[in-house]
């Protein structure tokens, strides 16, 4: 830690006062976040990985069973089809939303007209609950009551019932819910690049698209580090939805990793194998969210507005 | 600021972080009762706007009759009440009578010893035994014990149908399978869709296969797989079942929307209603939901209803009934009221009042007797058939996805929905399901 900030000190050129010991806030600062995220993250993790290792019904109190959870996990075929289907959400999901809200962003943090209704329409899915969107578009999408069926074209589809085409169905809902947020994210983000970049690259003769490849994209690009993180590691836990939307059907056809978690959990009661199988998400959003942030370079922390 | 006024800071902090924990902890108790009066009886039951106040009612008339003790009634959600109560039973949080389904779902809280037999009180008063239909009472019997009374309505499933749809395709009501295959093909020559099912719930294909292994296996498959005998899935009738449903699903007689069609959003009961379908294999409850959102098809007489077909040459008596045989108060026990409970489930239960309310709510109770009170009300046709059903039936077999335990019913409707949706064949589901 020292040594990063005597690097970042030298190379930033000015001399800046010593921080001593005295004017740095005393550790107890800490003390209320750590409370908080010992009782509410640390506490339920560590019963988790307790819980994979018994096995619990609900009634009286769990038994150890040693590893028979994780051998179930690992021949259990349902449970690797969920993570397949896991990852090609994640993939799907972020494929849509990153362009769109990238867009939406970059357009919403501009000066034109009609961007202060436009914007706000378009952040009307961030103020609906989850189930409500979820329950929305399954009236939309119903194929005997459905707006869709008397829609020409739209009316021949079967969104929900088809197994195939439900993956698709699920990808749309769920980044018609989170659009709204990243695009919020690229709004504000977009706003923090100094004109006088955009001034500069006019003078030189830049276009708009130019200007946006050139400037605007490279200086986003933490930003698009933050919100791919958040969607990566969202879609490891996003079911709620699709509980609401699918319940994971039709068959197994939309049961990602987190539904077949809560169904063994909370239908089958089988607690210990539930927690198995929640150990194995945490594993996969934690080494997620460090995989993408080690790639990046994001750690490092570079200043973007250097020089400026 | 000292670094000693910090510390004292942290620590009210910290204080104040476990005390909002607590209390946390402490409001997730039941909701509704009173102040949490420790001496009374306390007895969780379901939500249900319409039974509810008639519960209350019932308690209340017994906290004023009783020397015995006093009672209080927390309500609970569906899924949040089986969690609660699985976690609860056996903690010093434990009601002292719970509502349950009876059957395998009553028998994982009866092997974990957290149920008190009732065999005794009723052998004390016989009359109390007397009350109840049998094949009710035997909802909440294991091995020969009784575990729960009965204290809301039967809810056996029925064949529903489409007078209109019928009569306008020259269709008769089937009273046996082969009619019912019949019925199937020229439905479907006539452009309507035979059967309305709502896939998205598996609960609902359950019905099916379960009226199809009663008629050809009876009774004792049931028995068996729900006592986890050895080879109990392979018996030939689950496969021959299995395999005659495969044949109509694929003959079409669902039609090929069904996979995201809802029960809950009214869906499969409007396309009964709208005359898009002509049969619906659903419990008895569907008449009131057809009569509260499609009450001109219900007082057209178009909503017709009759019991499930019988199959030629199976095992099963076609008197059979399958469904939610009733609800049970079982006594849990660890509970420190067990006298007050008992008076309670004696006298509270067979109440002429408390039947009688149940009976104007629209419930049908599994009380002897009620036939004639049934008649008078206004939908005593149907009453009185559901009534005369159950009185006749053979058998009441519990759904399975109440009869069987959690973790078999789970996979069993997954394996129900592949197999509905044509991803797994019969001989798969019956080789999963022997392999759990």
């Amino acid at each position: 830690m020292t040594i990063t900030a005597e690097k970042t000190r030298t190379r930033a050129g000015t001399a800046r006062t010593t921080v001593t010991r005295q004017d740095r806030p005393s550790g107890w600062y800490l003390a209320p976040a750590l409370v908080f995220f010992g009782a509410f993250a640390v506490l339920p993790m560590v019963l988790v990985v307790y819980l994979s290792f018994t096995s619990w019904d609900g009634f009286g109190t769990p038994e150890l069973s040693g590893t028979e959870n994780w051998t179930r996990l690992i021949e259990d075929g349902r449970a690797w089809d969920s993570l397949w289907l896991t990852l090609v959400f994640m993939v799907l999901t972020w494929l849509v939303q990153t362009p769109i809200a990238m867009l939406i962003g970059v357009w919403a943090a501009g000066r034109q007209r009609n961007r202060a209704i436009l914007s706000s329409l378009f952040f009307l899915p961030l103020l609906l609950s989850t189930a409500a969107i979820a329950l929305l578009w399954s009236s939309v999408l119903d194929p005997n009551f459905g707006v869709t069926q008397s829609l020409p074209v739209l009316g021949g589809f079967n969104f929900l019932g088809d197994t195939e085409l439900v993956v698709y169905t699920v990808v749309w809902v769920i980044s018609w819910q989170y659009v709204p947020f990243h695009t919020l994210l690229y709004q504000a983000a977009a706003r923090q690049v100094p004109e006088s970049l955009y001034e500069a690259a006019t003078l030189d003769g830049a276009g708009r698209y130019r200007q946006f490849f050139t400037i605007t994209l490279p200086l986003l690009k933490y930003t698009i580090i933050t919100s791919t993180v958040l969607m990566l590691v969202g879609s490891v836990t996003t079911f709620d939805t699709i509980l609401i939307l699918t319940g994971g059907g039709p068959g197994t056809a939309t049961r990602v990793l987190p539904l077949h978690m809560y169904i063994t959990g909370f239908s089958g009661f089988e607690f210990g194998y539930a927690s198995a199988i929640s150990v194995l998400l945490l594993l996969l959003g934690a080494g997620l969210s460090l995989a993408v942030t080690r790639a990046t370079g994001f750690r490092k922390m570079q200043s973007q507005q250097e020089g400026v | 600021m000292s670094s000693r006024r910090l510390t004292r800071a942290a620590w009210q902090a910290g204080a104040l972080v476990m005390a909002g924990t607590l209390v946390a902890c402490g409001s997730s108790g039941p909701s509704g009762g009173g102040g949490g009066d420790s001496d009374a009886v306390q007895v969780w039951a379901l939500e249900d706007a319409a039974l509810n106040p008639i519960e209350e009612a019932s308690i209340e008339r017994f906290n004023e009759s009783s020397d015995a003790g006093e009672a209080e009634l927390a309500t609970f959600g569906n899924d949040p009440y089986k969690q609660r109560l699985r976690v609860a039973l056996g903690s010093p949080n434990a009601p002292d009578l719970f509502f349950n389904w009876g059957g395998g779902n009553l028998k994982e809280s009866v092997d974990a010893d957290q149920v008190e037999d009732l065999t005794p009180l009723l052998d004390e008063n016989p009359e109390l035994r007397d009350a109840f239909l049998p094949s009710v009472l035997a909802g909440a019997e294991l091995d020969g014990k009784t575990y729960g009374l009965p204290m809301r309505g039967m809810q056996p499933v029925m064949l529903f149908y489409n007078n209109a749809v019928l009569e306008s395709a020259g269709v008769a009501v089937p009273e046996t399978w082969d009619d019912l295959l019949a019925a199937v093909d020229t439905l479907k020559g006539a452009g309507v869709t035979p059967v309305a099912l709502a896939g998205t719930q598996p609960w609902t294909e359950l019905m099916w296969i379960e009226y199809i292994l009663d008629r050809v296996g009876g009774p004792e498959v049931f028995q068996a797989i729900r006592d986890g005998e050895e080879g109990a899935w392979e018996d030939p009738a689950v496969l021959e079942s299995l395999t005659m449903l495969r044949d109509l699903i694929d003959r079409g007689a669902f039609g090929t929307e069904f996979a995201s069609v809802g029960y809950d959003v009214g869906g499969a009961s409007t396309i009964l209603a709208q005359g898009d379908a002509a049969f619906h294999l659903m419990g008895s409850w569907e008449y009131t939901n057809q009569l509260n959102d499609s009450p001109d098809f219900v007082e057209s007489g178009d909503l017709g209803w009759t019991t499930f077909p019988a199959i030629e040459g199976g095992a099963g008596d076609p008197s059979n009934l399958v469904g939610n045989v009733s609800n049970f108060y079982s006594l849990t026990s660890s509970s420190g009221n067990k006298e007050a409970a008992r008076e309670f489930l004696t006298t509270a239960l067979t109440d002429d009042q408390y039947i009688s309310d149940l009976i104007e709510a629209g419930d049908v109770p599994p009380v002897q007797g009620v036939r004639d009170q049934l008649a008078e009300t206004e939908n005593g046709d149907y009453a009185t058939f559901i009534y005369d059903a159950t009185v006749d039936a053979g058998n009441f077999q519990l759904s399975w996805d109440q009869d069987l335990p959690a973790d078999e019913a789970t996979e069993m409707l997954t394996q129900l929905e592949q197999l509905f949706l044509g991803a797994q064949t019969p001989q798969g589901f019956v080789d999963a399901m022997s392999a759990l």
